[in-house]
């Protein structure tokens, strides 16, 4: 049995090939997220074990506010000079030296632009001479106030040199000029450790730039005397210093620096494992797909082998072990792939980090493993259906001549309706935020069992949705008979739909719920935002860009200028609760530029300690006016703030406000936006270009009226679509190699059929059209389900986001017209080689022998 | 080799010294060797022969499927030795009709689409007075909506007759047209297909090897090692039966 098994598995390699396909590209996304976190995870390893060295222990003030990684970098809060004294006199203490290291430090590059950062912190330090890490590439330390040392990495990113004038922006003050004055490295030929840069000025210039503080540092580098260990130093240092202060070993800081570029890391993973996971998805309807049509075909050998004395449990047995073949074969590419691709992403990521130092490749157990288990599970599971039926070849079949009859539909169907069902039901639940904590695994439980509904639903519509599809292309004989062959197996032409219906359906639901959400959110900003010009950056990195605060007051004196508002905004501890808060230079902004109602207290005026608060925030924390609540911010001790106003929440106004005075104690005391109203009979072209000139020194912002401010804020989710529609493109193309796969069964199947017809005259040209047409009503069917499943997703979410302030459905039509044309294209290009081959066929040996 | 002037215009279908040969070297099998044969317009003209005598290969050769080795063939007035695929799409379209033992019908069309598939592939109206002779002939009037899986084996090779007839071809060519048939729904399909050649004059060449269906028709060549060995006009299923085990004992003889 086996070596009949494997004799009949070559004899159709071909015809495997295709499906096994599909599994090599799952199998590979899935090794090649495991090799990339496991390549880069050891980069960041070896970059960070030597980036703390000749720091035996480091001491930190404690944050005020913690942070997660993707909210941003957690800054360690100034603490007074003379901490650093009272480390220096701990017993085993050989050297301490006061550091100031805050994010925020950016540079103006040779094109007047901020370089800028896609995660990696920009540092911005006091220069405290070589160390064994840093060492100077050229020029000298920093001795002057206007003198800047910076790392090679920025110095190219930039594209200054040694001697340059630049500005530098920083977080507590507007653009200085810096003369560059040393360029320096790290140690191993390193330009940049882990695509961070460094700009290190004079001690006291670090202090008030990066700090905002004379006389503070925000971390203390120890090195230990000889003969005591970095561990027991900390411990000494942890009594002397107290509470109020993080003691930690050069090691532990190394591991958490590195656990922290792995954290950002795994968001970049499981967004490779969501794509294995349609991958996957896609190839198990390819694989059942094709197993189910290979034993259709071998219906006779099959009936054979159960005549001569085969079991049911060996033909299971013969059907299975040629899936697990298929599995293994494809496992193994997948995981060869997976490697090559794991290399190849590290590869990018290293040189987009700006040059890193890639560990060698490693194939991680994990890769493996999970190569073998996906590859082998899925390929099983889409088998074992097409066993079954293996198994139910009556022995008779053999001996008679059967064209395998069309089994009802009722059975499939009644199982689509209550597998859809189940689907809609958890999305529901899902939607409507009553699963608990579970609420995402819910949505996607629901979306793949919506997915499955319908494959097993699509039969039954197959029939005169194709029909009437064919239509279009019944005018020729060829045609006609393309279309009939497209609706004479329901359940294959379904499946084969199905597995482009699910790549489409993804990208139609995702942006649908985008464009719902652009949509809405614009028209609410058009109809709210009451300012004519507004002052804005592009965020690229973890930080916002931001702007001299004393622009608002000389934007404030331009003529016809009548209202001029900055908007501030950080994390906040606000009543034991990490919470987003806001700041408006202009206490009036909140009624005049938003147009937000008070319901209690006033709103236009807020004195020191004192918060407003939306309708929302009021009951979800039981608060009224009156009510006090202790606040920490990033900097400053903990304060009292008591509410003096309650407005009505509404999408772009929600949640707390605090007085101006609160901005100076943020993380970034600067403006992130900035909204400017003219006087009535003001021309926004008068006042434009002024405004542009005051934010000469904030090269990351720019002025834009309020419309371009709406579309640039509206666009970013733009970008994120493409990238996704970009990603699930994959899963239509495998979906077209399932179209291929059908087709070149169906040729193969057909063989006397097509020879007949070439035989009473049908041309080459027209057989290959046949096959065409029959490519292409599968295919624009597959896209027609596709783009109705997606738009109901999509519709369903944005029904349920309806509270959100997701009020308007954007059907994008344009997108649906390209996709059902993209099918056409993609049908016509699916049946180039299941054509040609048709076309080949040999008539005499197609008609003429058994 | 004898052929008149005028006899060669009343041939439907000619091979002239026609050899065939598969393969080469040790395994080189020679199909045919020389055949030279005219079937006359209007006849019904039964091949013959013990199995491996050729008399396939011949009909295929005839009919443009195969390609020969050395010789000639042609078809009416078109010679079909050395067309390429499209000459022989347009052959087999426009001049050839083909009836075969497997009926080879497309089981998505119905009985009345199967029948005028040739003539909306070529593109062609079906004359509508000989569509219903056909029709009528072959009895099948109450089936035509009927798909290939809703009929029966003879039913099924009614259709396909029709098939070939419908588009009045210069020749029909008809492989073991009853080999799948029971001898009563075989003899409905014999009798159809001499009285479309009495009645209507249309020419068939079909390959048998059951000497009842060859006395049907009104010539029967004998092929023999590749060769044609004999001939009987007008026969009997006697004679044929005779002839044959005719052959058989020389067939033993020279082997």
């Amino acid at each position: 049995m086996l070596r009949a098994t494997l004799k009949s598995l070559l004899a159709r390699k071909l015809r495997l090939t295709l499906s096994g396909l599909a599994v090599v590209l799952g199998v590979m996304f899935v090794s090649g997220a495991f090799v990339l976190t496991d390549t880069l995870g050891r980069t960041f390893d070896a970059i960070f074990a030597d980036a703390y060295e000749g720091v035996d222990v480091n001491v930190a003030a404690k944050p005020k506010i913690a942070m997660s990684e993707m909210e941003g970098e957690q800054q360690a809060p100034p603490f007074p000079a003379g901490t650093v004294e009272k480390v220096r006199a701990v017993p085993g203490v050989a050297e301490a030296t006061g550091v100031v290291a805050v994010d925020g430090a950016r540079l103006i590059g040779s094109n007047g632009k901020a370089v800028a950062s896609f995660g990696p912190p920009q540092l911005g330090e006091n220069w405290t001479g070589e160390t064994d890490l840093i060492q100077l590439r050229e020029g000298r330390g920093a001795d002057a106030a206007d003198e800047i040392v910076i790392n090679k990495g920025l110095a190219d990113a930039g594209k200054v040199k040694l001697g340059d004038r630049v500005g530098v922006l920083t977080p507590m003050e507007p653009k200085q000029e810096f003369t560059i004055v040393g360029i320096f490295g790290y140690s191993g030929g390193r330009d940049s450790i882990g695509g961070s840069n460094e700009i290190m000025f004079t001690t006291p210039v670090a202090q008030r730039l990066m700090l905002g503080e004379p006389n503070t540092f925000n971390s203390v580098s120890v090195k230990a005397a000889d003969a005591v260990t970095p561990e027991s130093l900390r411990d000494s240092v942890t009594t002397a210093v107290g509470d109020a202060y993080v003691v930690k070993t050069g090691k532990q800081l190394s591991e958490e620096a590195a656990e922290g570029f792995k954290e950002a890391l795994s968001f970049f993973n499981r967004i490779l494992l969501g794509f294995a996971a349609v991958a996957l998805l896609v190839g198990t309807f390819l694989i059942l797909n094709t197993f189910s049509i290979i034993v259709a075909q071998r219906t006779r050998e099959l009936a054979l082998m159960r005549a001569i004395g085969a079991s049911r449990r060996q033909m299971i047995g013969s059907v299975v072990l040629e899936a697990i073949a298929v599995g293994l074969i494809a496992s193994v590419l997948g995981l060869a792939a997976g490697i090559g691709i794991g290399a190849l992403l590290a590869w990018a990521f290293g040189n987009l980090a700006g040059g890193l130092t890639l560990a060698g490749i490693g194939v991680p157990l994990s890769a493996v493993i999970s190569a073998f288990a996906v590859g082998l599970i899925i390929t099983v599971v889409a088998a074992l259906l097409p066993a079954l039926r293996a198994s139910r070849i009556p022995p008779i079949a053999a001996m008679q001549d059967v064209a395998t009859p069309d089994r009802p539909l009722t059975r499939i169907t009644v199982a689509g309706g209550l597998v859809s069902a189940v689907g809609a039901a958890l999305l529901f639940l899902g939607l409507s935020g009553n699963a608990g904590g579970n609420t995402l695994v819910t949505i996607l439980g629901g979306v793949l069992f919506a997915f499955i509904g319908v494959a097993l639903l699509t039969p039954l519509i197959s029939r005169p949705v194709v029909s009437l599809l064919g239509a279009i292309f019944a005018w020729s004989v060829p045609g006609k008979l393309g279309r009939l062959n497209s609706g004479r197996n329901p359940r294959r032409t379904a499946i084969t739909a199905a597995a482009l219906m699910v790549g489409i359906a993804l990208v139609t639901g995702v942006t649908v719920i985008l464009d719902s959400a652009k949509s809405s959110i614009s028209g609410l900003a058009q109809d709210t935002i009451k300012a004519e010009l507004v002052i804005a950056g592009v965020q690229s990195g973890p930080r916002p860009p931001t702007f001299d605060p004393a622009v608002l007051e000389k934007v404030a004196a331009i003529p016809g200028v009548q209202l001029v508002d900055g908007e501030y905004g950080d994390l906040a501890v606000v009543g034991g609760e990490r919470t987003w808060v806001a700041a408006s230079s202009n206490d009036t902004a909140l009624r005049q530029i938003f147009g937000v109602q008070p319901t209690a207290g006033d709103i236009d005026r807020l004195g020191p300690n004192q918060m407003l608060i939306s309708t929302d925030t009021a009951q979800d924390r039981g608060l009224s006016v009156g009510s006090t609540v202790p606040v920490q911010l990033a900097r400053g001790e903990p304060s009292t703030y008591t509410v003096t106003g309650i407005y009505a929440s509404s999408q772009l106004t929600n949640g707390i406000v605090l007085p101006a005075e609160a901005a100076r104690d943020f993380a970034i005391p600067q403006p992130v936006q900035g909204f400017i109203q003219l006087a009535a009979g003001t021309q926004v072209a008068n006042v434009q270009p002024q405004v542009e000139a005051l934010l000469a020194d904030s090269p990351e912002v720019s002025v834009a009226d309020r419309d371009a401010f709406i579309d640039q804020q509206a666009g970013q989710v733009d970008g994120l679509l493409t990238m996704i529609q970009i990603l699930l493109a994959l899963a239509i193309v495998i979906a077209v190699l399932g179209i291929v796969n059908t087709l070149a069964l169906s040729v193969l199947e057909r063989t006397r059929e097509l020879g007949l017809l070439r035989a009473i005259g049908l041309r080459r040209a027209q057989t290959m059209r046949m096959i065409t047409v029959e490519a292409v009503v599968i295919s624009v069917f597959g896209a027609l389900l596709g783009v109705v499943v997606g738009a109901g997703l999509g519709a369903a979410v944005v029904e349920a986001l309806k509270d959100e302030g997701i009020t308007d459905l954007v059907l994008p039509w344009t997108q649906i017209l390209v996709a059902l044309g993209l099918a056409a294209v993609v049908g016509v290009v699916a049946a180039v080689l299941p054509a040609v081959r048709a076309a080949r066929i040999n008539v005499l040996g197609a008609i003429a022998h058994d | 080799m004898t052929a008149t002037v005028g006899q060669q215009a009343q041939a439907a279908a000619r091979a002239s010294d026609v050899w065939k040969v598969y393969g080469s070297g040790e395994a080189q099998v020679v199909a045919l060797r020389g055949v030279s044969a005219e079937f006359e317009r209007g006849r019904f003209t039964a091949i013959m022969g013990p199995s491996g005598s050729g008399k396939s290969t011949l009909m295929h050769c005839l009919a443009g499927l195969d390609s020969v080795t050395r010789g000639t063939v042609s078809i009416g007035d078109t010679t079909v030795t050395g067309l390429g695929d499209a000459g022989l799409t347009r052959l087999r379209r426009d001049k050839v009709g083909f009836i075969f033992q497997q009926f080879n019908l497309l089981p998505t069309l119905s009985a009345k689409e199967n029948i005028l598939l040739p003539l909306s592939i070529a593109g062609r109206k079906p004359d509508p007075a000989w569509y219903d002779i056909v029709i009528d002939t072959v009895g099948l009037r109450d089936r035509l909506d009927h798909r290939p899986a809703q009929l029966s084996g003879g039913q099924q090779q009614r259709v396909a007759c029709a098939r070939a007839l419908v588009s009045r071809p210069e020749v029909i060519f008809a492989d073991e047209p009853t080999g799948n048939l029971d001898s009563r729904a075989g003899a409905e399909v014999l009798n159809f297909l001499r009285n479309s050649v009495r009645e209507h004059g249309q020419t068939i060449v079909m390959v048998t090897h059951d000497p009842t269906a060859a006395a049907y028709a009104d010539r029967v060549v004998f092929l023999a090692d590749g060769q044609i060995v004999s001939e009987l006009i007008e026969p009997t299923a006697e004679t044929v039966l005779d002839t044959m085990k005719k052959l058989d004992v020389s067939a033993e003889v020279n082997g």
